[in-house]
């Protein structure tokens, strides 16, 4: 009872947080005076200055988008240096060295993509400067370059017959100003308060209340009687020799709780340690996992508002009901992954059963925390997969079978759930267009949307957009799992370890960047592979909705007539769902057969 | 499409300033100002020596101790200043259906049992014989607690009753009485038992 009362409580925590946040995202990047601009308006107007900039000028979609692809470039660039070259850097106390060429080639798109793929655990790889200057930097501007975008395309689907998308770099400034340093600067505080540490002064060492005894190569001695006086330590009465006796273990501090509240707003989701917001020093108590969670979804929820706010506003007719209808098709498939996880994860295997030797009430505990339990853990996994975020709050790779299908199936789908901030509605209104035009040949009427005639270009468009998730996927995944070098990167054997590959290549594919995090990915085929892939799902849909929008930008808005078909009704909706649906199923379910689904039927010994 | 260049280029290096070294700055200095126990790891500290950060596991396998989450540890990744190997630990990966977790939960009930014979009977709650999500849970859960309260009392010669009391002591509720789970603070738990953490902490 608890347990459903805990799911419905966050789903209504999360849209009463989010309908708000829309209605303000849609005042700030439609240029509306509000408190915040009037305060840091002279900031925003000094940037302009010193680059030159006018905020007036109304860019065309190619010089939109060279300027995106552009300051994007830039980013990568700068992070690369950074990630390679964080030895000679300040900020330093780590010691961290400069990672090899393609971990840090790996790193830098996973980044600049609003990925945030992790091939290295923070906490033994990267420096503060890293962390701080080079990730942190890339949380914030890749999460404002997809709400860009979008705003890209509200204007290119609102306008009639005008050259103009919009002006790129007032589109990110306001967003990163605005909207996303105020929020973290507030969060940062409340995170702390609660234990996430916020320091620039590196590891510390504290003394253990019981030693531990190593052999000499720092495997750990069970059963070991350690003399602390003589230094020795025995085991069933022998003296082990070269033993080590470790009396003190290490805190990985960084400026964590800064980096946190961003990665979580902006769908970035790369932790500053390797286990993510599992690790008690990035989420250490039940109020932190409601506002990292909630921030999870929280903006691209808000944008389906914003999207029929800023519609509407523009004179389209039930504008508002447009962006609702999206956040329904968006919310049901929600619902349901949470309802089939739900039950995967409370039922546990007979593996952690043992006979009845114990006793599995709490569920699957296996790579989960004590404090959040089965319910906080699966929402988390359901969201974060929802929204291309990809933090972990509970270890995926040890999820029951079916339970980590989910989390899977919802990147597989294209992060269309919500999805990434910005690029996932852009991404949706991809598979609007789809929809709208297959029910136009079904019903044999031109298709439009929001009053704009769908003719071939903007198909071929879409098309793209809603084909590149699953060919990088499936190319990414098939090729890896064939070549040899692949196997040896497995943490599970049989079906679970294609799982394992195949979680890995949906998740680069997807942007989402969460992990069955057993799988070592710092190869050099994995990074790069993996690298491109991300590449190719992020910038081929942003340059064909940037190309969208300047083609609807140019045509003229027709009138509705009997025979338009309606999409802002709950037969759309449907539809939607179905074509979302479809194009995943079809996709993905000969992959995941293999599988998840196997490893399914071996567990209930039909395999 | 020159001055595209240049503006991309210099957007960059303004954003870099500004969500890199002013925020992260601007949050180090408040927070180290107004939280600089949690800001620097939440270590307890008690005349002079550290006993740990509340908030990450350690090992515990004496019998007079309580036992945290089963741990995955990692005894080569660090060292210390002196180069002295340290302690950290991580997350299995393993599957729950799998052969290499089997082994391990066999394992793990085979210490139970042999610290405290007289619970043969009684079946081990899950997070007791599990690793965490962030390999450093520092909590378990209170029927994890309740199931080791004979050994401890046994080992310590002590009443269950005394050892409950001080579990109780450490146990926090769901927040808001709804969301999360109910746990209890192992090192907090076997401080206080140890006498080091005295009645008001």
């Amino acid at each position: 009872m608890n347990s459903v009362m805990q799911y419905v409580l966050y789903v209504g925590i999360l849209v009463a947080f989010a309908i708000p946040l829309g209605f303000y995202m849609s005042k700030v990047m439609d240029g509306e005076n509000n408190i915040v601009s009037r305060v840091l308006g002279p900031a925003e107007r000094g940037i302009y200055k010193i680059l030159h900039i006018d905020p007036n000028e109304d860019m065309g979609w190619k010089k939109y988008l060279a300027a995106a692809l552009l300051f994007n470039l830039f980013g990568f660039i700068l992070l690369l240096l950074i990630l390679l070259c964080q030895g000679w850097l300040p900020w330093n106390p780590q010691g961290a060295e400069g990672l090899s060429w393609h971990l840090a080639f790996n790193t830098a798109v996973s980044f600049v993509t609003n990925t945030n793929w992790q091939a290295y655990s923070g906490e033994v790889a990267l420096s503060n400067f890293s962390q701080a200057i080079g990730l942190t930097v890339q949380n914030f501007v890749s999460a404002a370059s997809g709400i860009a975008v979008l705003w890209c395309l509200i204007r290119g689907l609102t306008r009639i017959k005008k050259h103009g998308v919009g002006n790129f770099w007032q589109d990110l400034v306001r967003c990163t100003m605005y909207i996303l340093l105020p929020i973290c600067l507030v969060t940062t505080i409340v995170l702390t308060q609660q234990g996430v540490p916020q320091s620039l002064s590196g590891n510390r060492y504290v003394d253990l209340v019981e030693p531990i005894a190593a052999d000499a190569e720092g495997n750990y001695l069970a059963d070991a009687k350690i003399d602390l006086e003589a230094g020795t330590v025995t085991v069933d009465g022998d003296v082990v020799e070269n033993a080590q006796i470790i009396t003190q273990q290490v805190l990985p501090l960084y400026p964590q709780a800064s980096q946190v509240s961003m990665k979580q707003l902006g769908t970035n989701g790369g932790g500053v340690l390797g286990l993510n917001s599992a690790h008690p020093f990035e989420n250490p108590t039940i109020l932190t996992n409601m506002i990292e969670m909630v921030f999870l979804l929280v903006i691209a929820v808000g944008l389906c508002f914003s999207f029929g706010r800023s519609i509407a506003k523009r004179g389209i007719s039930r504008g508002m009901k447009q962006g609702i209808a999206i956040f329904l098709a968006m919310f049901v498939l929600m619902v349901a992954a949470l309802w089939i996880g739900a039950a995967q994860e409370q039922n546990a295997t007979p593996v952690l059963a043992q006979n009845g030797l114990v006793d599995t009430a709490l569920g699957n505990m296996e790579g989960k925390e004590t404090r959040f339990g089965v319910t906080t853990s699966n929402t988390w996994a359901v969201w974060t997969t929802c929204a291309s975020n990809g933090s972990v709050n509970s270890m995926h790779d040890s999820y029951t079978p079916l339970g980590g299908l989910i989390p899977m199936l919802l990147m597989m789908l294209g992060e269309v759930v919500f999805g990434g901030v910005g690029c996932g509605l852009y991404g949706m209104i991809g598979f609007v267009i789809l929809t709208v035009f297959i029910a136009g040949l079904m019903v044999g009427h031109t298709p439009e949307y929001l009053g704009k005639k769908i003719e071939p270009h903007e198909m071929r468009m879409a098309v793209l957009i809603c084909l590149a998730t699953p060919i990088a996927i499936l190319l990414g995944s098939g090729i890896a799992a064939l070549l040899p070098g692949t196997a040896g990167s497995l943490n599970n054997s049989g079906a679970h370890g294609l799982s394992e590959v195949l979680y890995a290549y949906s998740s680069a594919g997807g942007n989402n960047g969460s992990a069955f995090a057993g799988f070592n990915a710092n190869t050099p085929f994995l990074n790069v592979s993996l690298g491109l892939v991300m590449l190719f799902v992020r910038f081929i849909p942003m340059t064909a909705t940037i190309a969208i929008a300047g083609s609807m930008a140019a045509k003229k808005r027709v009138a509705e007539s009997a025979g338009t078909l309606s999409t802002s009704n709950a037969m759309f909706v449907f539809l939607l769902i179905l074509i979302v649906l479809i194009i995943g199923a079809l996709s993905f379910f000969p992959a995941l057969s293999l599988g998840p689904i196997a490893e399914f039927t071996e567990m209930l010994g039909l395999g | 499409m020159k001055q595209t260049v240049i503006r991309a280029l210099g957007l960059v290096v303004l954003m870099t300033i500004l969500c890199g070294f002013l925020y992260t700055l601007v949050c180090t200095g408040v927070n180290q100002l107004l939280f600089p126990h949690q800001a620097n790891g939440s270590v307890i500290e008690i005349d002079g020596r550290t006993y740990g950060s509340e908030l990450l596991a350690q090992q515990f396998t004496q019998p007079e101790h309580l036992w945290g989450r089963l741990m995955s540890l990692d005894l080569t990744s660090f060292t210390d200043e002196e180069g002295k190997p340290v302690m950290y630990a991580w997350a299995t990966n393993k599957s729950p259906a799998g052969e290499d977790e089997d082994a391990m939960i066999q394992r793990r009930i085979d210490a139970l049992l042999k610290a405290d014979p007289s619970m043969a009977g009684t079946s081990i709650p899950v997070d007791l014989v599990t690793v965490s999500g962030s390999g450093l849970d520092p909590e378990i859960s209170p029927e994890a607690a309740a199931y080791q309260v004979h050994r401890i009392a046994e080992a310590r010669g002590i009443s269950e009753e005394e050892v409950q009391s001080v579990i109780d002591k450490y146990t926090t509720g769901r927040f808001l009485g709804i969301f999360g789970e109910s746990r209890v603070n192992v090192l907090k738990v076997n401080l206080a038992l140890d006498g080091i953490l005295s009645e008001n902490d």
